[in-house]
C-alpha cells in the first residue's frame, strides 16, 4: 500500500513537479484556444459550403469533411511535423499541432453545424428574407443563433474531444501538459506527476462534461 | 377611382421540371385595394403569392411593384425591394430566440438601418396597432397563435411596405383566434394599405375585399367583385368550388 502511495500519490514529488506541469497546462490551454476558436470558425464555413446549392462549393467540402474525419489525427500531425520537411516545409511543433487538429476538428464541427443549420425551419430563412435581410444577415441574426442552440451539447462534446486531443502533441515533443508530466516522471522516476496531470485534465474537463449533460437534459425536456 | 397599380403581375409562369404550377398569370392590384385570392389547394395561389417577393423564383414573367420590376436587378436590389413588400405567413415564422420587440426591430435596424431608438418607437407604434404593445418583452412561445400572427403583421408593417401579402394568415389558427387577426387586417385595409390575400375566409372576403380572384389549376379562372364571384359566379369551376366550400 505504501509503495502504491509513494509511486502514484507522492505529494512531495507532485509539489516539485507542479511548476513544470503548470507550464505544460498553460501550453495546453493555448493550444486549446487556438484549435477551438479556429475550428469553430473554420467548421462554420465548411458547413456553409456543404449546404450551398453551388456544386463547386459543395463538393470540396464533402471531400474535406470525409477525408479529415477518416484520417487519424496522429497520422496527420506526424505527417505535417515530420513529413512536410521532406518537401522543404518546416513548421514549429505548435503550428503543426494547430494545423493538424484544426483540419480534423473543423470537419467534426462542420458536421455539427450542418445538423444545426438544417434543424432550423425553412420558414425562418423566408421570414428574414421577406423583411429585406440579406442571406448573410439572415444567417447571422436569425438562423445561426437557433442552429447553435439546437446543437450546443454536440458542439461542447466536440470541444471536450479537442481538449483531449491536444495531449497527442506530446509525441512531437511539444511541452504541453502530458509531455511535461512525462518529463517529470522520467526525471523523478515516479508516476505521481502523471497522476497530477490526469487531475489537471479532470479539473479542466469535468465542468465541460457536466455542462454537456445539463444542456442535453434541458434540450430533452 | 382609377388608381395606379401598386402590384402588377404580368405573364407569370412557374414550372417545376415538366410540372407547370402557374400559367400566364396576369393580375393588377391598385393602390389601397384588397384583392382576395381563393381556390382549391394545389391551385397555385400560394405559389403565385410567393412569386411576388421572389421567395419562389418565377420561371418567367414580370412582377412590378410600384413601377419597379423585381425580376430585374441584383440580390441587393431584391432585398431592397422586399422591404416594400410585407409578407405574412401561415406559420407566423417569428424568431423564437428574440422577444417581440426584437422581432419587430431586427429588419428595421439591419435592412433599413434605422437607429435603435427610431426602430423601437416604430415597433411600439405597430405593436400598439395590432393590440400587443403590452407583449413587447414576451417571447413568441409565450403567445397564442393569434398573437404571434399579429406580431408577424407588426413586423412586416414596421418596414413601411407599399403592399402586404398574406399567405393563408389564419389557416393555422384555432377558430376562436381567427377574429383577432382578421380585425387587424380589416383595420389595415381601412387605413389604405394595398393587400393581396390568399385565404379561405370567405366571409371576410365578402365583407372587405374589393376584388376576388378564383384560381384553379395554375390559372386565374375568373375575377370580379365579391358580389359577382360569390353571388353569380360565371365559370362552372368557380361554382363547383364555392358550393363545396359553402357546403
Amino acid at each position: 500500500m505504501d509503495i502504491l502511495i509513494d509511486q502514484f500519490f507522492n505529494v512531495a514529488i507532485m509539489q516539485k513537479a507542479f511548476p513544470l506541469l503548470l507550464k505544460g497546462l498553460w501550453m495546453t490551454l493555448q493550444l486549446c484556444v487556438a484549435v477551438i476558436l479556429l475550428g469553430l470558425v473554420g467548421g462554420l464555413f465548411v458547413a456553409l459550403g456543404n449546404l450551398s446549392p453551388r456544386r463547386w462549393l459543395r463538393w470540396p467540402t464533402i471531400v474535406y469533411i470525409d477525408v479529415f474525419r477518416a484520417l487519424p489525427p496522429l497520422v496527420l500531425l506526424i505527417f505535417i511535423y515530420s513529413g512536410l520537411p521532406f518537401a522543404g516545409i518546416n513548421v514549429s511543433p505548435f503550428t503543426a499541432v494547430v494545423i493538424a487538429f484544426l483540419l480534423n476538428n473543423s470537419s467534426y464541427y462542420a458536421e455539427v453545424y450542418r445538423a444545426g443549420l438544417i434543424s432550423v425551419a425553412k420558414g425562418q430563412w423566408e421570414a428574414a428574407a421577406s423583411t429585406g435581410l440579406s442571406r448573410s444577415q439572415s444567417l447571422v441574426y436569425v438562423v445561426l443563433p437557433q442552429a447553435v442552440r439546437n446543437v450546443l451539447p454536440d458542439l461542447l462534446s466536440n470541444t471536450v474531444e479537442v481538449v483531449k486531443l491536444t495531449s497527442l502533441a506530446s509525441v512531437i515533443s511539444l511541452s504541453e501538459l502530458l509531455y511535461s508530466a512525462d518529463m517529470a516522471r522520467s526525471v523523478t522516476y515516479n508516476a505521481s506527476p502523471l497522476v497530477l496531470a490526469a487531475l489537471f485534465y479532470l479539473v479542466l474537463l469535468w465542468p465541460l462534461v457536466r455542462l454537456v449533460s445539463h444542456f442535453q437534459r434541458r434540450l430533452a425536456a | 377611382m382609377a388608381k395606379r397599380p401598386m402590384l402588377e403581375i404580368a405573364a407569370l409562369e412557374k414550372r417545376f421540371g415538366d410540372n407547370t404550377i402557374l400559367k400566364q398569370i396576369d393580375l393588377k392590384v391598385a393602390e389601397g385595394e384588397l384583392v382576395f385570392v381563393i381556390g382549391p389547394s394545389g391551385s397555385g395561389k400560394s405559389t403565385m403569392l410567393r412569386c411576388c417577393n421572389r421567395l419562389e423564383q418565377p420561371t418567367s414573367g414580370d412582377i412590378i411593384v410600384d413601377g419597379r420590376n423585381i425580376m430585374a436587378g441584383t440580390s441587393r436590389d431584391l432585398a431592397q425591394m422586399r422591404l416594400q413588400i410585407g409578407m405574412v405567413f401561415q406559420g407566423f415564422h417569428l424568431y423564437p430566440h428574440m422577444n417581440v420587440l426584437k422581432n419587430v426591430t431586427l429588419a428595421q435596424r439591419k435592412a433599413l438601418k434605422r437607429s435603435k431608438a427610431e426602430a423601437d418607437v416604430r415597433a411600439m407604434d405597430m405593436l400598439e396597432r395590432v393590440g400587443l404593445a403590452h407583449k413587447a418583452d414576451a417571447y413568441p412561445s409565450e403567445l397564442s397563435g393569434g398573437q404571434q400572427q399579429r406580431v408577424a403583421i407588426a413586423r412586416a408593417l414596421a418596414l413601411d411596405p407599399k403592399i402586404m401579402l398574406f399567405d393563408e394568415p389564419t389557416s393555422a389558427l384555432d377558430p376562436e383566434l381567427v377574429g383577432s387577426v382578421l380585425k387587424v387586417m380589416k383595420d389595415l385595409k381601412s387605413k389604405g394599405m394595398t393587400m393581396l390575400v390568399v385565404s379561405h375566409e370567405m366571409g371576410f372576403a365578402r365583407e372587405t375585399a374589393d376584388r376576388v380572384v378564383f384560381m384553379d389549376g395554375g390559372v386565374i379562372v375568373e375575377e370580379g367583385t365579391p358580389d359577382e364571384i360569390f353571388g353569380a359566379p360565371k365559370a362552372e369551376r368557380t361554382r363547383a368550388f364555392l358550393s363545396r366550400v359553402a357546403g
